[in-house]
């Protein structure tokens, strides 16, 4: 056999097992995925979690999210178009997961700001000004902590309702819960509880999509 | 050079080195799938046994078209570096270096397996074996091109 053939064909062979091993481990994640979310399905939504959009949409994106994660500051306004492109039937509950060391303070930050309804205020200011507080991927609470005091909250009641019991325990709910859907990187967004089927922009989009195509 | 490459005669020491080529090109890919795929944390003895392995594949299949015996030298010494470094790992891992003298930074332990197929077969084993094998046959195209 000619020996450029010989080679050409074996480098194809190899190139082809490897793509098709590439596709069948990825459907196999999927179908894990899928597995584990149907078994952890009250992990998914829980009532007094942050959520923006109309309460009686039909379509839910759950986003785990770190306000240290760059990429969930990336996909901020994109989830936003999202909610704004289905007026009325798209809305978003945000769940924590706060991946990044340092993040468990801020994130509890975020609780407080609650108790003052400035939650997304809070979260934006995070997101848009991340790098004055997130050095080499690592959350510095106390310049987060300075960052916010821009928003003219009450400071006194703001520190204390850090330290609520109720605060570490919706955190840590969602620490909790994030292990069971098995997230490990942020952002992880589900679909009326269904996972990316790879991560990017489109692939959000085209769920939300189909989530309200089959419930509108 | 009279190695026209259509010629269907296969010159001397040719087809080691294009099972060598075989053999680097899978074990480049198995150790993206594992890394890149599967998400298997990569540490830095890993990341040296790469240095030797992924050149391999290109370097080979130049010294394939046309068919350059000296590529066994060039090859060589990538195969030794490698071997070497997989040694040590596989030492390492096995426990017979102490894990205090071993050269891992940043959260990732070498000594650490994450994957053993058939039950002993761990990614520092598949390298050692892939760099024994590579060098078997670089040293058996050596032997059929002097003989």
């Amino acid at each position: 056999m000619n020996r450029k053939i010989l080679f050409i064909s074996v480098a194809g062979l190899l190139l082809m097992v490897f793509t098709v091993g590439v596709m069948r481990f990825q459907d196999r994640k999927v179908e894990q995925q899928n597995e584990s979310i149907s078994k952890n399905l009250n992990a998914l939504e829980r009532s007094g979690v942050p959520i923006k959009g109309p309460t009686d949409a039909k379509v839910t994106i759950v986003e785990f999210l770190d306000p240290a994660c760059e990429t969930c500051r990336d996909f901020y306004p994109l989830v936003q178009q999202l909610i704004d492109e289905y007026p009325g039937r798209v809305r978003v509950m945000v769940r924590y997961a706060p991946l990044h060391s340092g993040s468990d303070q801020v994130v509890k930050m975020l609780e407080a700001a609650r108790y003052q309804d400035k939650f997304w205020p809070a979260l934006e200011l995070l997101f848009a000004k991340q790098n004055r507080w997130v050095v080499n991927h690592t959350s510095q609470p106390m310049r987060a902590l300075a960052l916010l005091e821009s928003l003219q909250m009450d400071r006194e009641r703001f520190l204390a309702d850090m330290k609520r019991p109720e605060v570490a325990q919706v955190i840590q709910q969602d620490i909790q819960d994030g292990q069971r859907l098995n997230v490990q990187a942020t952002p992880e967004f589900f679909v009326n509880g269904r996972p990316m089927p790879s991560f990017g922009y489109d692939q959000l989009s085209r769920l939300v999509k189909e989530a309200v195509a089959a419930t509108y | 050079m009279n190695d026209p490459i259509s010629s269907n005669e296969i010159p001397p020491g040719w087809m080691p080195i294009f099972i060598a080529w075989i053999v680097v090109a899978s074990a480049t890919l198995g150790s993206l799938f594992f890394s890149e795929v599967m998400g298997v944390p990569v540490c830095i003895l890993c990341w040296y046994q790469r240095i030797a392995l992924y050149p391999l594949t290109f370097i080979l299949a130049v010294g394939l078209f046309p068919y350059d015996p000296k590529v066994v030298r060039y090859a060589g010494v990538l195969t030794g570096v490698g071997w070497l470094i997989a040694l040590f790992h596989v030492l390492l891992v096995a426990g017979v270096i102490p894990e205090r003298i071993h050269p891992c930074v940043q959260g990732i332990p070498c000594s650490e397996t994450h994957i053993a197929l058939f039950g002993f077969l761990t990614i520092p084993l598949m390298s050692l074996l892939t760099f024994t094998l590579v060098a078997i046959l670089l040293f058996l195209a050596q032997r059929m091109k002097s003989s």
